[in-house]
């Protein structure tokens, strides 16, 4: 009977993406009606095809966890993070070297089409993933019960990437709400609110099965990250189609209001996407791989409540010297610098967990990826709320200081640590002894600090130079440098951003090979030994 | 009252007070006497379960082989 259900409601989608194609009013929209029909068709065909076969007993599943959707996971985590990388380091050079920007591409692969699609990619591709398949593994083992809502789960990896492929495509396309990290039109909006309250649903569902009596601190983290980031959505793309056939959408707020709600959507996404769910993979993978519990649970409890009812309001502080009233700006710059509190119990905590283990260091380089992430974290969250005051803001906005300052919080802290659990889920998921080479892992250490380190250090230098060039008046009170002059002066250390990109790249590639080799060639895991240890039937 | 005050003054009174006394409030209750064993509890969870989930309750033992600890 479900079947049936499935058959009429993918022929209606199919259906209705064919004549949506038809009457499409722009390109971006007319390709992705296309799209949506020949994954709807294909579906169709699927479900046809199985349509009377036996079903599976599912009985005995509830004693196995569900991890075929997390290796998925990890395969299209390891493969956006490439192509995230790849974009980065390409428009890097484009920015160096203009003529990068080819005549027979303009309109599509130009710095300003590439740009939305290299920042989506990296973080809500790579990161998004990461963030999905890790939630999924740790919610599993901290309730140690297997996921809610069957194959819930795998409707929430298809569909977020197909969110991510309608959004990237769009990009290129031209079809762009024109807000910073909130780019997607409304229809491709309104798909990832579906997703993401299955999405919410298979976590709070597995959690309320959950076998153990406590809910573990990282589950709270992965579960604020979903719930937050759902809201913000909402929220910041309330907007009117001006037509059902087109991509265009018109927003809902206007002015300084449009202003204050994406910068409280854009804080806030680097505040629960990028902090308490990476945060969350923090305490899981970091204690597993130390093989010790985390140094403070009361400190994690007590940094926790303090990160959600701080983060909340620091959005203002990315509109200092704005219409935004200055009350408002001065509550977003202190909330931000009392931040700083909360942000660094969570990277004491993740680094006394190694108190008395710190031989690990030397020995294995995947916890030393961890223990460098949060070295980042900490850096990037005293960076934070020093940028933020108005101050040393009134040099720093709008230079490339910022885009350091993302890129040493991103690079360092959500790279490093999202590495670090690829490396630690990869032998676990396919059942493997270990890892395939650690010399690998130590060449992946280093290149990609070695990385981080010429990119944020570049972006120091070339943002207070061009903050104080542009601020430059002569004895008469003109300014010296025209526009021009400050681009054509950083020319040199936007070189050293991207070969630092070139580094970074190169080693999230020898990740991936890695990782294939360990899959392809590590020692399975002794099954005689533990026979209640095979691989889950997925 | 026009939305906006009303918002406004409720924010940065009563707002303000009841987030700060549930912030004050958590911080009282993490640190609460007998919450040490809770927290140990909780702490190690990550440590078991690895590879498959618990049993229910009155479940055979045998099905938990591959669990750690516990």
């Amino acid at each position: 009977m479900l079947n049936y259900i499935k058959l009429i409601a993918l022929g209606l989608i199919a259906l209705f993406a064919m004549i949506a194609a038809n009457y499409a009013r722009d390109l971006a929209y007319m390709v992705h009606a296309i799209l949506i029909m020949l994954v709807a068709a294909g579906m169709f065909l699927w479900v046809l095809r199985r349509i009377d076969e036996p079903v599976a007993s599912t009985a005995g599943l509830q004693n196995e966890y569900m991890d075929g959707v997390i290796r998925y996971g990890v395969i299209a985590t390891a493969f956006w993070g490439v192509v995230g990388f790849l974009a980065g380091t390409f428009i890097a050079f484009q920015l160096a070297f203009p003529v990068l920007n080819f005549d027979w591409a303009q309109g599509y692969l130009n710095f300003g089409r590439l740009r939305p699609l290299h920042t989506s990619a990296v973080i809500f591709a790579f990161g998004g993933n990461a963030l999905i398949a890790t939630s999924f593994y740790v919610v599993q083992r901290t309730s140690a019960a297997r996921l809610w809502g069957g194959n819930a789960a795998w409707f929430v990896f298809w569909g977020y990437n197909l969110f991510i492929v309608l959004a990237a495509t769009g990009y290129l396309l031209g079809a762009t709400h024109g807000k910073e990290y909130a780019e997607p039109e409304w229809y491709i909006d309104l798909w990832l609110t579906v997703v993401w309250l299955v999405y919410l649903a298979v976590f709070v569902g597995t959690i309320v099965k959950r076998r153990e009596p406590h809910i573990y601190v990282a589950n709270w983290f992965f579960l604020s990250f979903i719930v937050t980031v759902a809201m913000l959505h909402v929220f910041n793309n309330l907007a009117i189609p001006v037509s059902i056939w087109g991509s265009k959408s018109v927003e809902v707020f206007s002015g300084v209001q449009s202003a204050m709600v994406q910068w409280w959507y854009g804080h806030n996404a680097v505040g629960f996407f990028l902090t308490a769910g990476f945060l969350g993979m923090m305490y899981y993978f970091i204690p597993k791989q130390a093989e010790r519990p985390v140094f403070s649970y009361k400190l994690s409890i007590i940094h926790f409540w303090a990160l959600i009812f701080l983060y909340i309001w620091a959005g203002p502080h990315h509109l200092h010297y704005t219409a935004l009233p200055d009350w408002a700006s001065t509550l977003g710059m202190v909330f931000s610098i009392i931040l700083w509190m909360p942000s660094w119990g969570g990277m004491i905590n993740g680094l006394m967990t190694l108190s008395g283990a710190w031989d690990k260091l030397r020995t294995d380089p995947v916890i030393r990826m961890m223990v460098i992430s949060l070295g980042f974290y900490g850096m990037s969250t005293f960076e934070g709320p020093m940028m933020s005051i108005r101050a040393v803001n009134a040099l720093s906005h709008y230079t490339d200081w910022t885009i350091g300052h993302v890129h040493s919080g991103a690079l360092g802290w959500n790279g490093m640590i999202t590495f670090g659990a690829l490396y630690f889920l990869v032998p676990k998921l396919w059942n493997r002894e270990r890892l395939y080479s650690l010399s690998l892992v130590s060449w992946h250490f280093w290149l990609a600090t070695i990385g981080i380190v010429l990119y944020a250090a570049a972006m120091w230098v070339t943002g207070i130079m061009e903050g104080l060039m542009w601020r430059e008046v002569d004895a008469n009170g003109f300014l010296v440098n025209s526009f021009a002059d400050t681009v054509a002066a950083k020319f040199p250390m936007y070189v050293v951003r991207g070969l630092g990109g070139v580094l970074y790249l190169t080693g999230a590639i020898i990740m991936c090979y890695n990782l294939w080799m360990t899959v392809k060639r590590s020692p399975a895991v002794e099954t005689s030994v533990a026979n209640a240890h095979a691989t889950p039937a997925e | 009252m026009e939305e906006y005050t009303f918002l406004r003054q409720l924010a940065d009174s009563w707002g303000l007070l009841v987030m700060f006394l549930t912030f004050v409030g958590i911080i009282f209750w993490a640190f609460r006497p007998g919450s040490r064993a809770w927290h140990d509890d909780a702490a190690n969870i990550p440590l078991r379960h690895d590879d498959r989930p618990a049993p229910l309750a009155g479940e055979h033992p045998a099905a938990v082989q591959g669990g750690e600890g516990q």
